[in-house]
């Protein structure tokens, strides 16, 4: 961790990391795009429709996993300090907004043949929403201020009291009578899902993070880069090149 | 096919088209910011290809 804490170090072992990482992803989309299609049955309630669950859980799922990397991260600026943290909390808002919004979407496509209704205003649809919105206003918000440590630190604090809407997202199903369904995977009990069908799940999932890592991953690098550029930028500019 | 098979499709495709433009925006953006380093490198020579250790 403490090779890691510097920037250039971190930028070179991540382009050593990224193509392995990449062809991972690559192989598990296709194992699990393969399994979910052609091997997991139809589900004796949902039919057909349980191949959506495929990509809507793992997005769901990583819609969570991003705000909680991000809170870790904006801990990381307050508290520690940490020269890589803005920029990993930075990296992760744009991959947690887009999957969660694919797991809204997905959701919705899923609800309509389900559900006969394509939203409905309770509490996991509603906190998710909120989620979604969230990841926007601190995309909104570090593009809005000009200094870079002043936007850290504001987005830090709003990322953080913002991590109060995970535990509502995670336990809205057992606090509220919702029309989404409880956990079913992540049970005291174990999961309810037949094997058939969780086992293509769960490559699908490993397969959507590994997804998302490799690209925060790559969006680090991007930004680091970003970062250095502009700081020889200020040095050309004061010392008149 | 089944009565639901639109939305399957509907939902692949979505998901499909949102993971692709992330791909592509991640590494064209990386690209560019690459591009313009190397040239900033370029044009101020090898002092400036040196980290930033800020100053003293």
């Amino acid at each position: 961790m403490i090779a890691l804490a510097n920037p250039a170090r971190f930028s070179a072992i991540a382009e050593k990391i990224l193509p392995w990482l990449a062809g991972a992803t690559a192989v598990l989309f296709a194992i699990g795009l393969w399994q979910g299609f052609f091997v997991a049955p139809a589900d004796y309630q949902q039919g057909e429709t349980v191949r959506i669950m495929f990509i809507h859980v793992p997005s769901a799922w990583l819609s969570m996993f991003g705000w909680t990397m991000m809170s870790i991260a904006s801990l990381g600026v307050l508290v520690w300090r940490h020269p890589l943290a803005d920029v990993a909390a930075q990296a992760a808002a744009p991959l947690g907004a887009a999957f969660t919004l694919i797991a809204l979407v997905t959701g919705s496509l899923w609800g309509r043949p389900m559900w006969g209704t394509w939203w409905v205003w309770d509490a996991r649809l509603t906190s998710v929403l909120v989620l979604f919105l969230m990841y926007l206003g601190v995309m909104a918000l570090r593009a809005a201020l000009d200094e870079p440590s002043r936007a850290a630190k504001l987005v830090a604090i709003l990322t953080l009291v913002g991590f109060v809407n995970i535990p509502i997202v995670k336990f809205s199903v057992d606090w509220w009578n919702t029309l989404h369904q409880g956990a079913s995977v992540f049970r005291v009990d174990g999961p309810t899902i037949h094997p058939a069908i969780l086992v293509p799940l769960l490559i699908n999932a490993l397969a959507f993070t590994l997804l998302f890592l490799t690209l925060h991953l790559l969006l680090m690098r991007t930004e680091l880069m970003r970062r250095r550029l502009r700081g020889l930028r200020l040095r050309a500019a004061e010392s008149g090149a | 096919m089944t009565p639901h098979t639109g939305y399957i499709i509907a939902a692949y495709a979505f998901a499909a088209v949102t993971v692709i433009s992330l791909i592509v925006w991640s590494l064209l953006d990386h690209r560019a910011q690459r591009r313009a380093l190397a040239d900033l490198e370029a044009r101020l020579g090898p002092e400036a290809a040196k980290p930033n250790r800020g100053k003293k």
